[in-house]
């Protein structure tokens, strides 16, 4: 009998009776075509070697290395207080609230994730998650079509992460390219049958763009500009929203996920009340019980696929709630002055290191544009670099394919880390 | 008197975590940032100190009802006991610290689970062709239409523009068509709940692309005539998509792969255990045929001899999340199977004894319009007169979370039961009993229900009418 069913083989004879067969292969007389024989599986483990095994895979990671990697999840500290929250079994085992009178701590959770975001991006509703950056950005892509009554196309530069990108076509979403340089996207001709401009702040490169000029390019066109920035850059850039932003989507992974290669992570979206009605995914509301007692429910359900179906404005039904609800508690644990220390430590290394390789004589790519805590570096051979790196104990930057190497650096790096990352470069030559 | 949310509760300076010491020196941001850029009102975000923020969302986590505290019959979503070891094996350090861009060599362990899995998922489904970067069950129905639809324009077949879909089918269905550019258009029933094979060969015509049928359905009914269904569709040229929500009812019982069905999602989040979190991150896996692989997204994972690496399969559809999907689901989901194997199949074996157990108890005083043997759910009606809704309310002051209900939408005052495997006859049988004493209560009682709660019923229009949904 499998390891979680509890049923003794006198239970099952009873049960069996009672629906009045005899035996449990009587129970799949309907099956057609039926399934002969046993499932080509590994034998079973028990749960101690089953985690056994678990470790032995680990150990075939390179892990535990201080990390150089960004370009979309960084390696951000995790308090321990998101972990003991967040494995309480109510939050980990229930499912999406429709109850609403036994699931008011995912319900005001979401509500509090949906406050942090519209804070931090000076929009006035946001949804409770979507599956991750990418699918924010691509949801954007779609909304934009819809809100303008265009067809699904959107001005882009080299600025946004390629693989934000690759998700808006694979959504079916055409895009044209926007002249990117000097480290920034040149707004100043945007075609003007595109549903929407996207800008990324701090863009792919680490670079903070100018989300004014995308917004106002954007509606010179008559189109909606979709701010994509980094929650914790918030802290001290400007809200998007008061720079003329239409729509925000984001990752929220550096606000206490851990990297985990690359998921689970949560996606955020907000824009104004006034386009609520074409925000994908849930939403929830106050408001109060048959006794007037506060209370919190999923709200403008009409524009979801279980009421809606084929004309719903998204097909998502499940959100990221437990890893919404992560970033809902670091936001709380650091508040507006630890995001800001988060993202001022991380800003003075980064430029700690981009100014000591600058001084081992290497080049940056945009050395005349402003970044946070990610910079493009040129390098003669970015993988040998990267190997030296790995053989000194250093995960190094994304090697960007020309020449080029991208660091990114968070509070998480130490001064001796910084300094053991550029000696080993400057002697990789 | 304190307000309710986190931000209520703090006041201006008090912080919760405290970080390590600059050990560079400061940089000042204007002297890096143009003025504008930067921020100039602070965010109003709560400012409290760690033990405040634990008690909160513990208070929080109180006002919440999961399978670790309660009976969780809720039908469609497998809400089965999440084995702890899953949580472990998520939590290995060589895990949760690997970044999704570390180069294949750095990842050759998360490589391999992945290679693994993809591999099991295959065997379940007898599909060989797996991708795991779908990141939800809806995603993966897209993921797969989109595949779909690439195929037909890389045979340079365009005039396939129609999905169809049961009348049964989850609203992600008819959604998701509508998302990958096609006309959905909707199949009825035949007197089982199943799909209607002589309306199906009626509508099948060269624009039709795929039919995205659920089994067994959401009424809990095995399509039993699935081989037909598939050569239908086949002949025409179509495919047949199967929505693996009900997963859980097939495991070594049921093989879609031999049974005709060219692609189908697993919804890892359900069948193989991986917790629901509160309504997320799942887990949308999908496997199909032979012929749809080289349309799979970018990227799938390879073995090369002793190595792993992942590969951007040759017409791909292109990269559906950012990285490589949940890829803790995906540990997970490893975790769960490793230690089932082949008893896997005992999994389904008592899931669907357990639904059709509470069919057996409940006929008679409910109404079950498909009276015949179900799957791992069962679709019942309250007695006449009486609500879905109020039996649903009334269950909450039992101490149980209620079924699904008002789904599927062809049934009306729908109440779909799905036990899972992992309870026991006693629990199911106090269930019952619940039921059964729900079934006798006068109507105008049960609509004061629930008043055991954290809270009673919810006024829902004035929520949607004066939306308020941040501080």
């Amino acid at each position: 009998m499998a390891r979680f069913t509890p049923h003794t083989e006198n239970d099952v004879r009873e049960m069996l009776d009672a629906i009045g067969v005899e035996t449990l292969d009587d129970l799949f007389a309907d099956v057609d075509p039926k399934f002969e024989g046993e499932l080509n599986l590994p034998p079973v483990l028990s749960e101690y070697e089953a985690l056994r095994e678990v470790d032995a895979r680990a150990k075939e990671n390179a892990s535990g290395l201080p990390i150089f990697l960004g370009a979309g999840a960084y390696d951000r500290i995790t308090p321990s207080a998101i972990g003991a929250i967040i494995s309480r079994g109510e939050f980990l085992t229930s499912y999406t609230p429709y109850q609403p009178e036994i699931s008011q701590g995912t319900l005001q959770s979401i509500f509090e994730f949906q406050s942090i975001i519209s804070e931090l991006t000076g929009l006035e509703v946001s949804n409770a998650s979507v599956y991750d950056g990418a699918n924010a950005v691509a949801e954007a892509a779609l909304m934009t079509a819809r809100l303008t009554k265009r067809d699904p196309k959107v001005a882009v530069s080299k600025g946004l992460n390629p693989r934000y990108r690759e998700v808006i076509e694979t959504y079916l979403v055409e895009t044209v390219e926007l002249p990117y340089e000097d480290g920034t996207t040149d707004f100043s001709n945007v075609p003007d049958d595109v549903s929407g401009v996207f800008v990324q702040s701090p863009n792919f490169f680490g670079i903070v763009e100018d989300i004014e000029a995308a917004s106002e390019a954007a509606h010179g066109v008559g189109a909606l500009s979709v701010a994509v920035c980094d929650p914790v850059s918030l802290a001290i850039l400007e809200a998007p929203g008061n720079l003329g932003a239409d729509v925000a989507v984001g990752e929220a992974q550096p606000l206490g996920m851990p990297l985990m290669f690359g998921g689970p992570y949560a996606g955020y979206m907000a824009t104004h009340a006034k386009f609520v009605r074409q925000l994908p995914g849930r939403i929830c509301g106050e408001t109060v019980d048959q006794d007037g007692k506060l209370a919190y429910v999923l709200t403008l359900r009409g524009r979801e696929q279980d009421i809606r179906r084929a004309r719903a404005n998204s097909n998502i039904c499940t959100n990221q709630a437990l890893t919404a609800l992560a970033a809902t508690v670091y936001t709380a644990l650091m508040g507006p002055e630890g995001l800001r220390e988060v993202a001022q430590l991380s800003i003075s290394k980064a430029h700690y290191l981009a100014d000591k390789l600058q001084d081992a004589g290497l080049k940056l790519r945009y050395p005349n544009a402003p970044f946070l805590w990610e910079f493009a570096v040129e390098m003669p051979d970015v993988k040998r670099s990267n190997e030296a790196l790995l053989e000194s104990g250093i995960v190094g930057g994304l090697d960007l394919g020309d020449g080029a190497m991208l660091a990114a650096v968070t509070e998480k790096r130490t001064r001796d880390e910084l300094d053991a990352f550029v000696e080993v470069v400057r002697n990789a030559g | 008197m304190l307000g309710n949310l986190i931000r209520d509760r703090g006041r201006e300076g008090r912080r919760g975590y405290t970080l390590p010491k600059p050990d560079t020196e400061t940089k000042d941001l204007e002297s890096i940032l143009p003025k504008k850029a930067l921020r100039r009102e602070k965010p109003k975000l709560a400012e409290v100190d760690e033990p405040t923020v634990i008690r909160h969302y513990t208070n929080l986590s109180r006002k919440n009802q999961g399978i670790d505290t309660t009976f969780y019959p809720l039908g469609s979503c497998t809400m089965k006991h999440n084995p702890r070891a899953n949580e472990t094996a998520a939590a290995v350090p060589g895990f949760a610290g690997l970044h999704p861009l570390q180069p294949e060599v750095q990842a050759q362990g998360a490589l391999r689970i992945m290679h693994e899995l993809q591999g099991f998922l295959a065997e379940v489904s007898g599909l060989p062709a797996v991708s795991l970067q779908p990141l939800a069950g809806a995603q993966g129905e897209l993921t797969s239409i989109l595949m779909v639809k690439k195929f037909f324009e890389d045979s340079g077949d365009d005039k396939r523009t129609t999905v169809l879909v049961p009348s049964t089918a989850h609203g992600t269905n008819p959604a998701t068509a509508s998302m990958a550019g096609f006309k959905s258009k909707e199949i009825g029933l035949d007197e089982h709940g199943c799909v209607d094979v002589d309306e199906l060969r009626s509508m099948v015509n060269e624009t039709t692309a795929a039919l995205m049928i659920t089994n067994p359905n959401t009424c809990g009914v095995f399509e039993h005539r699935i081989p037909e269904i598939a050569e239908v569709l086949h002949e025409c040229g179509a495919f047949l998509y199967m929505d693996g929500a009900n997963m859980n009812a097939n495991m070594g019982r049921f093989c879609p792969g031999s049974a005709g069905v060219d692609i189908m999602h697993f919804n890892l989040h359900k069948t193989f255990s991986t917790p629901h979190g509160g309504g997320g991150p799942g887990s949308g896996a999908i496997a199909g045929v032979e012929r749809l692989a080289p349309f799979l997204p970018d990227p799938a994972v390879e073995r090369d001899g002793e190595t792993y690496t992942f590969v951007r399969p040759e017409k791909s559809i292109g990269r559906v999340a950012g990285f490589h999907g949940n890829f803790g689901q995906l540990i997970r989901a490893w975790n769960y199977i490793r230690m089932h194997g082949p008893e896997l199949r005992d999994v389904t074996d008592m899931a669907v004894l357990n639904a059709n157990y509470v069919r057996a108890k409940l006929r008679g005083t409910y109404r079950i319009p498909y009276d015949e043997l179900c799957k791992h759910e069962v679709v019942v009606q309250p007695p006449e007169g009486m609500k879905a809704l109020d039996i649903a309310k009334g269950l909450i002051d039992h101490g149980y979370h209620p079924p699904t209900i008002y789904f599927p939408l062809v049934v009306k005052e729908a109440m779909l039961i799905e036990p899972t495997e992992t309870e026991s006859k006693e629990t199911i049988d106090d269930f019952i009993g619940a039921m059964l004493e729900l079934a006798e209560a006068k109507p105008e009682d049960l609509q004061e229900a629930p008043t055991h709660a954290p809270t009673r019923r919810l006024d829902e229009t004035r929520a949607a009418r004066n939306l308020k949904a941040r501080w």
